[in-house]
């Protein structure tokens, strides 16, 4: 081959990757988790990159990790991601530090008045909001109607926790391997902490007073605990101590579970025949309230699209938060996969759509998140954000060491009244420490 | 004269050496067989081991989401980078300490070791704020680089010990030669001590691919390689399994077949000098 040849080779190449470079000059690098909605929507990226010349580059990491990896980066304006999947808790707390764009200059068709208020509200701070949502969940009763009506009874609208009880004993069936109720028990404050906490709230428990003072040693906490732990003893399933999500929506579809309170994302997951042995027979139901308490045990929780502060590439960042959390983004996925498997609890005009009114949990999912109120989550007035945690930089830490002694009384290592004593402490001396 | 071993002793031997190895090749087998069935039969109760119908869908799944050719380079570069330039930092310092030892080089061997006993996390912050500094977050050189520190310790003990199994008057007899330092650890040592150097490559390779806390919190899109794949499959909520499954076997498999191809090397470096 001659020296030309090889030049004019050589020259061709260039041009073409410089012109390659080119069209794709932007790339944006995402931080996600590997939930559903998310990998669906990493399916449609190359309809985005189309439409804007915008490439997009996905880190998806399991959520702890990510939790940390983008605090890590965030903290130290490491500028590795343009674009963070965060969720509720740490959306106030990271737009207050200012680690976040404020997302105030979102375009007209966007219709950010759209977005679910207690959505918004969750995910603002200040009134600004800084993260967009990407999908939201309340928590709600799944049960098998089968097996309500064999025990015949039959689940209101909005049970208490007595009828629950009830009818988890009822359902809770030993010879056959089924368990009346299944909740989480697993330690850390995502995991079984959000679960007795958004309880909690039901028995107008609260975390803290108006001054920051931890309320563990009030007769609301022993008897919400109590009343958890004695009803999985006797209708749970054995080793609930360590079940979180995961291991509850594996017993559900397997039908070995007579109610499930948790995610209303998982409706979609219970009722598809294909990967749920019970998938016809599910009901739904509001998570349940003390009698007499008005309080409702469902939490709140968003998985939202934020822009960290020290990003070069903040205006393609948008324009991907556009694109991902809009209404015709919800109308892409449903024209290709159905309205089932629309990404839920984010947009006002979702449940709006008639088509999506016929899907079975559509409206108890909307019921659930109107029912939940972030700045307002229990009884008694409280100095803090958020249903099923407190949305302050310190609580990731002590909402995991309180869950850790709760669940050691689940797992039958520690009384009730041992646990709280010990969670008092721990928030004590981790609020003294902090100088609350 | 050799001591005589009875058939039955033998034989049970035998049988209680392929009981353990099984054991310990379970979890790895069951990954394996997870990874060809359907997330449904991946949760069944009682759990299915072979009676279902196998399907390739979710390696489908994965090769279709992730690009796993540019994962796999990654922890290849990664692990052979860190363990070529450990082995070239390790084998000068072992055989120093071999051959050449003063009075503090046994607490040098333990100051070294030492180091392996802190927890990571404590210098994440540190070690993070560095790779900003020098703009190499995300970039394989700085894993690299940490891989091979990391590792260090370990490989310069591994070579230590093969060293000193080397009778000092065979490099006396070069240096009499006329060798110097340079050909006596080349041409002299190096051949003696292959068996121990390749087993500490091995191992070494083998670790670095494991690697799953450096590599996971200092990669993002460039520089992520295998442990980084798998852990994009790990969901907080929802059941996949089965896909999990197919991703870990196919991050496995390298070092799996890597390990089963070496095994004689790897076992004669790792009791090498253990009997006199």
């Amino acid at each position: 081959m001659s020296l030309k040849r090889v030049l004019g080779a050589t020259t061709a190449l260039t041009l073409c990757s410089a012109a390659a470079a080119f069209a794709q000059d932007t790339t944006i690098t995402i931080a996600t988790v590997n939930n559903g909605d998310m990998i669906r929507m990493q399916g449609y990226t190359d309809q985005f990159t189309e439409e804007t010349g915008i490439g997009v580059e996905w880190v998806t990491l399991e959520e702890n990790v990510l939790r940390q990896r983008v605090t890590t980066d965030i903290t130290t304006k490491g500028g590795q991601f343009d674009i963070m999947t965060i969720g509720m808790y740490e959306t106030p707390i990271w737009g207050a530090n200012g680690w976040l764009v404020p997302l105030d200059d979102l375009s007209e068709e966007y219709d950010v008045d759209d977005i679910l208020p207690a959505m918004r509200d969750g995910l603002s701070h200040d009134g600004t909001l800084y993260a967009a949502p990407f999908y939201g969940e309340s928590s709600m009763i799944m049960y098998r109607t089968d097996l309500m009506e064999k025990a015949g009874m039959e689940m209101p609208d909005a049970p208490t926790w007595e009828f629950i009880r009830e009818a988890a004993a009822a359902m809770d069936d030993d010879a056959n391997d089924i368990n009346g109720i299944c909740l989480r028990g697993k330690a850390g404050w995502g995991e079984g902490g959000a679960l007795i906490t958004a309880m909690s709230n039901s028995f107008g428990a609260r975390w803290f007073d108006e001054d920051w003072t931890p309320q563990f040693d009030q007769p609301e906490w022993k008897e919400t605990l109590s009343f958890f732990t004695d009803m999985m003893n006797e209708s749970g399933p054995a080793g609930y101590a360590t079940n979180g999500f995961n291991e509850n929506l594996s017993l559900f579809q397997q039908g070995k579970c007579g109610m499930w309170i948790d995610a209303t994302v998982a409706a979609s997951f219970v009722t598809n025949p294909e990967e749920s042995a019970v998938a016809d027979q599910v009901g739904f139901a509001l998570a349940p309230n003390k009698e007499g308490v008005e309080k409702r045990g469902n939490w709140l929780w968003a998985w939202a699209l934020g822009i960290p502060a020290g990003t070069q590439k903040a205006d393609a960042a948008k324009q991907f938060i556009e694109w991902a959390t809009s209404k015709d983004y919800i109308e892409l996925v449903a024209e290709n996969e159905g309205w089932a498997n629309v990404p839920p609890g984010a947009r006002t005009s979702l449940y709006e759509t008639p088509e999506y009114q016929e899907v079975p949990f559509a409206e108890m999912t909307l019921n659930s998140i109107e029912a939940a109120d972030p700045t307002n989550p229990t009884v008694d007035p409280v100095p803090y954000v958020g249903v099923q945690f407190v949305a302050i930089p310190e609580f990731a830490g002590i909402g995991t060491q309180v869950s850790q002694e709760f669940s050691a009384v689940y797992a039958g290592q520690q009384s009730v009244d041992e646990a709280l004593e010990k969670a008092q402490a721990i928030t004590q001396e981790e609020m003294e420490a902090a100088g609350y | 004269m050799a001591r005589a071993v009875s058939t039955r002793r033998k034989t049970i031997a035998t049988a209680a050496a392929w009981g353990i190895g099984l054991l310990i090749f379970f979890p790895i087998l069951w990954t394996i067989l997870t990874s060809f069935k359907t997330e449904a039969q991946a949760i069944a109760d009682p759990p299915i081991f072979l009676g279902f119908d196998w399907t390739l869908e979710n390696y489908r799944v994965v090769q279709e989401r992730s690009d796993y050719m540019r994962f796999l380079w990654n922890s290849v570069i990664l692990a052979g980078g860190s363990t070529i330039l450990g082995v070239i930092i390790a084998v000068p310092a072992a055989w120093s300490m071999a051959f050449v030892p003063s009075k503090r080089t046994k607490d040098i061997l333990l100051w070294m070791l030492s180091t392996k006993m802190l927890p990571a996390v404590g210098v994440l912050y540190p070690i993070y704020l560095i790779c900003i500094r020098f703009g190499l977050l995300d970039s394989r050189a700085a894993l690299v680089a940490i891989l091979m520190l990391i590792n260090l310790p370990i490989i310069v003990w591994m070579l230590y010990t093969y060293f000193r199994e080397i009778p000092g008057e065979i490099l006396e007899a070069a240096r009499m030669d006329g060798a110097g330092l340079k050909e006596e650890i080349l041409y002299v040592l190096t051949p003696m001590a292959v068996p121990g150097i390749a087993s500490t490559l091995l191992l070494n390779f083998i670790l670095a691919w494991n690697e799953a806390f450096w590599t996971l919190n200092l990669t993002a899109a460039n520089a992520a390689p295998l442990t980084a794949f798998i852990a994009s499959y790990s969901s907080p909520e929802g059941l996949f399994y089965a896909k999990l499954s197919a991703a870990s076997t196919m991050a496995i498999a390298p070092i799996l077949i890597l390990g089963w191809f070496s095994q004689k090397q790897l076992v004669r470096g790792l009791t090498f000098g253990a009997v006199k």
